[in-house]
């Protein structure tokens, strides 16, 4: 449940906003807001996921702290967006603890992972210290075991994203028919895949501090893309194997390791600058209740990223076994924790742009009526 | 000569500047960016802390300008004509027609001296602005551009001080020699070649409020910023320069009565009164709301409701008003019937019933637009509401509480188109210029129109930076000029 504090605060906040209006040049969310004018529980839920968080409306406002009225756009926005995830997560409760743990349930996970692994391999055969020279890591680890392990937490994690995507969509006032909306599909994935909203209008955000850069949207940029290359390498690597037939190391030329080397390489990059951008962020406007989830998430990024690199590069080496041990502990670490950690993000404010994208469909009848 | 490398220590006295600008908002940085352009040392004198830098700016939006075809920021075209009929409109005629045009002409060239500094505005047409053709917004409002301008002076190399009061002058025969400063509550002396006076006008200051308007003045609400106490414009008029307008004259809305006393903004403006009947503290109406169209009658409303009874107002509507107007940052007050709501807001419920009744029973039938002046009317009232006229019947109802807001105040420094200040007498200060708010009433000598004070602001903060550096560096300033004496002067 949402508190009854933060619930007034959302209320507070969007009844100054929507008074004043200002930032309609900025985001999607003020144009959103603009379009009602009750702001209940659900409404919250949805503009707080539609907003980016680039604070640019912060530095902006007239109302924001010291004044009177004590608007904090991009603070309170975040603390609803991370209640909204608790409220969707199936099953919720692991939600919450991830939330006030977020680091520690990560680190945690990955350590006994990594140990239990390890000491399996060790017990069945041992063959974890030694080269293996055509660099096969099927030889440590058997495929069908790999395949089996991620393919059950995999399918988990994927179900229990399309719940919570569910439970968004009807929660912000949507039904299934209307989520199959081509043109309004296109429009949201236009607005995701460009983060438009990071963007305002070529201003780029202030983050992390006041001066407007571009630097958050190309470091999301490079972050995102790198994981979606990685899935495609992943994918592509599946295709190989069962379809194509090749059960041994792919080539350094092969499609499986360019994407993943590419994408390895934006999910370094990335996640490094966001650290640090994490770690200048203007301590008035961030929510420091969610850096242990925002962390988590990066670093498992980032680690998972750099074991990869290396066990592409060590493979034919005697530390092979060590990485990838430490490497697929690390990645089913991120599959048990992507329903309940930073990663929700990204499912609903893909939500939330489609709901955008509907209000616009929907807008001109809106203005017809009254 | 170059500001001294040397960094300013708040003691008893800072280094010698080219161009002193006293204020901190539009205006001052308009003319502090543009004394610097041209190489001058410059020191900005900023009275409020950096938090709540820039005065009235903060709360801005938009700034009118003239163009002659449409741009990526304004749709249609904006004549030189256009512009100086909407002025005469709004002022009666109390302008000075040669600044005016004057500045109307100037204002082609704002947004793309602004965006050199980095301020950046909205597209045409976009979001709900019904302005689009006229006006230029600013993305993310005043704030944004301020922070845009902050910025920019910075690294332009003027130096600026917070919490650094201007308190009186030393001006010898129409010569600036000094400003006595408190600067984080210390006293210290500024010596400038030259002094631009961007500091606002005086709506914060409440006594002087008061010896223009009387006791009733301790029921204005100020819109905008506490730190306007007008402390330079009055120091600079006793010194001996020329007013222009009058302390009565200003910009004053009707806004909603709840809102704080100082610098509610944007937020605290009611745009209900065309749509109900606004009665006052008696329960009885006492102006046509429905006269104009809202955008042509906003600015009289304040001054409506200043002269009833405790400078109160009170907006009834109905059912059907509400969702048709901007939504205010304070909930109506809400009922099932006139009497409860009379009971709400506290005022004799008879009269007030009477009041509704008699006017209900005069509104005619009509068909309600209220984008035209359309057929809704009353007939045979003493006091009509001549358009948008509907019977106020169905529930729930709801009112707003009202009071004057002030925003602006006119009484300024006149000024010639050089922005030159210009001492009483007529003749011209040797090196005080004026603008912004402080000399507002060269153009506007009463009323309003949304955005002019930005324009006044930018252009003229342009011209007495150019000035002040152009007369400090080479002393061109001092070549005489002619024609420059005020129409106001004669009227």
């Amino acid at each position: 449940m949402l508190t009854a504090e933060l619930l007034e605060e959302g209320k507070h906040l969007m009844t100054v906003c929507n008074a004043c209006r200002y930032c309609e040049g900025y985001c999607a969310v003020w144009k959103s807001m603009e379009t009602r004018t009750v702001f209940e529980e659900r409404d919250l839920n949805y503009l707080s996921n539609l907003c980016h968080n680039c604070s640019e409306c912060y530095y902006s406002c007239q109302y924001s702290p010291p004044h009177l009225f004590n608007i904090n756009p991009p603070k309170t926005l975040a603390k609803l967006r991370v209640y909204s995830y608790e409220l969707y997560a199936w099953p919720s409760v692991f939600a919450k603890a991830f939330h006030r743990n977020g680091l520690l349930v990560s680190l945690l996970t990955a350590v006994i992972l990594i140990g239990s692994m390890g000491a399996a391999s060790m017990v069945m055969g041992g063959r974890l210290f030694q080269p293996i020279h055509d660099g096969n890591f099927y030889q440590i680890i058997p495929h069908t075991v790999m395949s089996g392990a991620f393919g059950v937490v995999g399918i988990f994690a994927a179900l229990a994203l399309v719940i919570g995507f569910l439970r968004f969509w009807h929660n912000v006032g949507e039904t299934c028919s209307t989520l199959f909306n081509l043109r309004a599909i296109i429009q949201a994935a236009k607005d995701l895949f460009s983060l438009k909203n990071l963007d305002n209008d070529g201003d780029g955000c202030s983050l992390p501090t006041e001066a407007s850069s571009e630097w958050f949207r190309w470091l999301h940029h490079l972050t995102f893309y790198g994981f979606l290359a990685c899935f495609v390498a992943t994918a592509l690597g599946t295709i190989y194997y069962y379809i194509l037939g090749q059960h041994g190391a792919p080539g350094y030329t092969s499609l499986p390791v360019i994407f993943g080397t590419v994408g390895g390489i934006g999910l370094i990059l990335g996640p490094i600058g966001l650290l640090a951008l994490l770690k200048r962020r203007n301590k008035e406007i961030d929510d420091e209740s969610q850096t242990g989830m925002d962390l988590s998430f990066i670093l498992l990024l980032l680690l998972i990223a750099i074991t990869g690199l290396l066990l592409l590069v060590l493979r034919q080496s005697s530390a092979m076994g060590t990485l990838l041990i430490v490497h697929l502990g690390l990645v089913m670490t991120l599959f048990l924790t992507i329903p309940y950690g930073k990663f929700v993000h990204g499912v609903y404010r893909s939500g939330a742009l489609l709901k955008w994208a509907l209000e616009r469909q929907r807008q001109p009848a809106v203005k017809a009526k009254l | 000569m170059l500001f001294s490398l040397v960094e300013v220590t708040v003691a008893n006295n800072l280094p010698a500047v080219d161009v002193l600008v006293v204020g901190g908002g539009n205006a001052a940085l308009a003319a502090a960016l543009s004394a610097r352009e041209k190489g001058a040392s410059v020191l900005v004198l900023e009275c409020a802390p950096k938090d709540m830098r820039a005065g009235n700016s903060r709360h801005t939006r938009d700034l009118r300008c003239m163009h002659d075809a449409p741009t990526k920021i304004m749709s249609g075209v904006y004549t030189e004509d256009e512009f100086f009929k909407d002025i005469l409109s709004v002022t009666e005629g109390k302008t000075n027609e040669k600044l005016a045009r004057f500045m109307i002409q100037k204002s082609t060239e704002c947004t793309e001296w602004m965006t050199g500094y980095g301020v950046r505005f909205q597209h045409a047409l976009s979001g709900t602005l019904q302005l689009g053709r006229t006006n230029a917004f600013f993305l993310g409002g005043g704030k944004a551009m301020m922070n845009a301008y902050y910025d920019a002076a910075k690294k332009a190399g003027v130096k600026i001080l917070y919490e650094a009061e201007v308190v009186d002058f030393e001006i010898a025969d129409g010569e600036f020699r000094s400003a006595s400063v408190i600067i984080e509550g210390k006293p210290a002396k500024v010596n400038a070649n030259t002094l631009i006076a961007a500091s606002g006008g005086f709506e914060s200051n409440i006594q002087w409020l008061k010896e223009a308007w009387g006791p009733m003045a301790d029921n204005f609400l100020i819109r905008g910023t506490p730190y306007n106490k007008g402390t330079v414009l009055k120091r600079l008029l006793a010194l001996g320069a020329e007013s222009i307008s009058d302390s009565k004259e200003g910009h004053m809305v009707a806004i909603d009565g709840r809102s704080p006393k100082f610098d509610g903004g944007i937020v605290t403006r009611l745009d209900c009164i065309s749509l109900g009947i606004v009665v006052n503290n008696k329960g009885d109406r006492f102006y046509d709301e429905g006269e104009d169209f809202w955008p042509k009658r906003y600015a009289i409303w304040g001054r409506l409701v200043a002269e009833q009874p405790d400078q109160v107002g009170y907006c009834i509507i109905d059912s059907k008003a509400m969702g048709k107007f901007m939504p205010s940052v304070f909930p109506a007050l809400e009922a099932k019937d006139i009497a409860d709501l009379a009971k709400l807001m506290k005022l004799p419920v008879d009269q007030v019933t009477a009041t509704v009744k008699d006017y209900n029973d005069a509104v005619k039938p009509g068909t309600f637009n209220h984008e035209i002046l359309d057929d809704c009317k009353t007939v045979g009232l003493k006091l009509p509401k001549s358009h948008w006229a509907l019977r106020i019947d169905k529930a729930p109802f709801y009112a707003y509480p009202l009071r004057p807001g002030l925003t602006f105040t006119y009484l300024g420094l006149m000024v010639n188109e050089r922005a030159q200040v210009l001492m009483k007498g007529g003749h011209r200060s040797k090196n005080i210029y004026a603008a912004g708010e402080i000399m507002a009433g060269n153009v506007l000598g009463r009323g309003y129109a949304a955005g002019i004070g930005v324009t006044i602001g930018t252009v003229f903060g342009r011209i007495a930076g150019r000035e002040a550096a152009e007369q400090t560096l080479d002393g061109s300033a001092q070549k005489p000029t002619k024609e420059e004496a005020s129409v106001h002067a004669n009227s």
